[in-house]
């Protein structure tokens, strides 16, 4: 069998199994967030933090909530990787130093997992499992909370309640995540994946060498990396490290693991406005950017295009033997479409359309299929402007889904759409002005411009992968990119959940001959129109300063 | 602000409680389950005819010398340091790529008395953790007549090994077909 045939066999199987999880788990998700039972865990949980779990917030109160416990959780992380020489299992590591710390604390609370530091070389196993891995659940179950939220707003009409945030996030995390995590923790240990205490393992190597092989509670941590599209790598290789990912079929289970549970959200989403063709339309959009950016960029690797890949015969180069060439792009495409920034390949070495190609797919917005929540959420906001745009083709009030777009709605989703591109262009903009912005770079030429314009925007667009040319822990990286991640994380929640409420807050609007369904191809083509329009007339100077100029070279 | 510092306390007692059962009892779960398959949880290691531990089936390392099957460019600390993982993260158009290519494509071919154009991509190029257990049974291939000519073993014994180590594909097509350095050189000191 040829490589190419393998890997569309894979690609096909990697289909079938998302396929296959779509109604269980999406409609699993519904019944989580829309039950009015709390389990005796869950109980036991709201009494020890004095919540009141049968309390409805306002939106307001839920941007409270989520604020305030995403900084207590920042403030925790931060002194953890500061005061980790304390912690047991800390193997001798010193603490983190501060601005790293600090980057490192926002990019988990955000889940971005942008890493400036070297796991094996920084951290111990004390302060990965207390500090990031508890922080690889809870900002997953975040992200899914404020999706959940601004569902609730198209469907609950004239009340000013959204749910209450604490809850959506104890029943995420006890009742989706958890229980998740350990089955793949389970199947990736099978695989080969270690979880163990021990400290490194000097050994004699065959031809005489020395060699220190780690250890550490590596599975446990890699189900929920991927599961909760978190991404952050318990070794500096992340998924090309062997502990982490040991084989071609946990490969393939990973790249399943990042994109089940973004897609499946449209099932949610489609069960709880009560048409699951609405969730169909929003999954359709997800798809075919999801299969359009996976197949261009397989295309793109195989090409080898480049003068060294061209003189190597392949594009091996940052790639691991077991995963080959296209398994390696379609993880690349998955990662960096989930938000997630896991890598199983190095992403800087990838062919110039490649890497171009896993750019463009961060700065669409994360909707192919985007982060656990985030890529719901996202993906709605553009639906919000796509029927705003058709709304103005024929003169109407736009409407979805019965609620009425009007100018305060439409403010809020502007700001939404403008932020992100913004934060990424302004970072870049800083950066490539900057001495210290310039002085990291590691490859010459237009693929320097690259690395920077990649970490901005996987920065604000809270990916976490990275072309890691680029030296990233320098006090203006760690700050800089720590202020992209919090400004692109939360400024959006803060506008998702002001809309959730207005929207909640109206009746419902009978559909007439005028309304636009939003269920059809040709709302599908709309959204997938204004996401491409919108990413094009933003990004496409950046890009043909940066991986065009790179690949027309 | 009354408000939003209720809120945290509250978060900060939620988050310590989640600490315990996130942090600490699901990473223990796994280990305590990962002792039924001790071999895999601990790291997959190797013991040579002697018994002695000689490194993990899963982290490549380096092996210099005629006699041996060579691993690929590690681009991990100073090659194959499992302490420093990582890729070069050069892009396809430095110059310092294409010369650290063209160099080690000419070495290979010299090594082993091959013709330059049939040296496999993997042994030019370095693996993204710089721990790739594996190279591509066409690099084993290559290396075969120059590896038997230094132990003065057969050649098609040689071969026969390679094809004994090649693993293909699981189910025919899931992962790329592949050869274990280090199994295929403890096989060789088996046979040598």
């Amino acid at each position: 069998m040829t490589t190419t045939a393998a890997g569309v066999l894979q690609f096909a199987l990697i289909v079938l199994a998302l396929a296959i999880a779509y109604r269980p788990v999406g409609d699993y998700l519904a019944r989580v967030v829309e039950s009015p039972r709390h389990l005796g865990i869950e109980k036991l949980l709201y009494r020890v933090s004095g919540i009141d779990p049968n309390a409805d917030q306002r939106w307001s109160a839920y941007v409270r909530s989520v604020l305030a416990f995403s900084g207590v959780a920042i403030l925790v992380v931060f002194a953890v990787l500061r005061l980790q020489a304390y912690l047991p299992y800390s193997l001798g590591h010193e603490g983190m130093s501060p601005l790293q710390a600090l980057n490192t604390a926002v990019s988990f609370v955000t889940n971005t997992n942008w890493q400036s530091y070297s796991g094996e070389q920084t951290l111990g196993y004390g302060a990965q499992m207390v500090a990031l891995a508890v922080q690889n659940f809870l900002s997953s179950a975040v992200g899914i909370a404020i999706a959940v939220a601004l569902v609730r707003g198209l469907v609950r009409t004239h009340t000013d309640r959204l749910g209450n945030f604490w809850v959506d996030v104890t029943r995420l995390t006890l009742r989706v995540l958890l229980p998740g995590a350990l089955v793949f923790a389970l199947v990736l240990l099978i695989g080969g994946v270690v979880q163990n205490f021990a400290d490194t393992t000097a050994v004699t190597t065959l031809a005489g060498g020395a060699q220190a092989i780690p250890g550490g509670p590596v599975a446990s941590q890699e189900a929920i990396k991927l599961l909760g599209t978190n991404g952050g790598g318990f070794f500096n290789a992340n998924s090309a490290h062997p502990f982490e990912n040991p084989s071609g079929w946990t490969n393939l289970i990973e790249i399943f693991l990042l994109l089940v549970i973004p897609f499946s959200l449209t099932r949610m989403f489609g069960r709880m406005v009560g048409d699951v063709r609405q969730g169909y339309a929003v999954l359709a959009v997800m798809v075919a950017l999801w299969t359009a950016v996976t197949s261009l960029t397989v295309w793109a690797e195989l090409s080898h295009a480049g003068p060294a890949l061209q003189l190597a015969g392949g594009a091996m180069e940052g790639k691991e033997v077991r995963f080959g060439v296209p398994m390696s792009a379609v993880f690349a495409s998955a990662t960096t479409g989930t938000s997630s920034g896991a890598v199983d390949a190095m992403h800087s070495s990838f062919t110039a359309g490649g890497g171009g190609l896993l750019l463009l797919n961060m700065v669409l917005g994360e909707v192919s299929p985007g982060g656990v929540g985030s890529g719901l959420y996202g993906v709605l906001m553009v639906a919000f402007v796509a029927v705003f745009v058709a709304g103005l083709m024929v003169g109407r009030t736009p409407e979805y889904l019965g609620k009425r777009l009007r100018p305060r709605e439409m403010k809020l989703v502007s700001l939404y759409i403008l932020l992100t591109p913004s934060l990424v262009l302004a970072g870049l903009g800083i950066a490539m002005a900057s001495t210290v912005g310039l002085s990291s770079i590691l490859n010459p030429g237009p693929h320097g411009l690259s690395e920077v314009f990649y970490a901005f925007a996987s920065a604000s667009n809270n990916n976490g992968s990275a072309f890691a040319g680029l030296d990233a822990d320098t006090s203006f990286y760690n700050v800089g990119l720590a202020v992209a991640m919090a400004l692109g994380r939360f400024l959006p929640i803060c506008f998702v959940l002001a809309l959730a409420g207005s929207l909640a807050s109206q009746g419902t609007v009978q559909p007439s001959a005028g309304t636009l369904p939003t269920h059809r191809p040709q709302f599908v083509l709309l959204v997938i129109g204004v996401i491409l329009l919108v990413a094009g007339l933003t990004f496409v100077p950046a890009l043909a300063l940066g991986p065009i100029a790179e690949a027309l070279s | 602000m009354n408000l939003l510092l209720r809120q945290a306390w509250s978060g900060l007692r939620l988050l310590l409680a989640f600490t315990v059962i996130l942090g600490v009892a699901y990473p223990v779960a796994v280990f305590a389950v990962g002792r039924f398959i001790p071999a895999q949880s601990d790291g997959s290691y190797v013991t040579d005819a002697q018994g002695r531990v000689v490194g993990s089936a899963l982290i490549g390392q380096a092996f210099e010398g005629p006699e041996w099957f060579q691993s690929r460019p590690s681009a991990a600390g100073a090659g194959y340091d499992s302490l420093a993982s990582g890729g070069s993260n050069l892009a396809a158009d430095n110059p310092d790529l294409v010369s650290v290519v063209a160099h080690r494509k000419a070495a290979v071919a010299a090594r082993d008395g091959a013709d330059p154009a049939s040296v496999p991509a993997d042994a030019v190029t370095a693996s993204g953790s710089g721990l790739d257990p594996d190279i591509s049974p066409e690099y084993a291939m290559l290396q075969v007549a120059r590896v038997a000519a230094s132990r003065a073993l057969d050649p098609a014994r040689v071969r026969a090994l390679v094809e004994e180590q090649t693993q293909g594909r699981l189910l025919g097509f899931i992962g790329e077909p592949r050869v274990n350095v280090l199994a295929l050189n403890l096989a060789l000191e088996r046979a040598t």
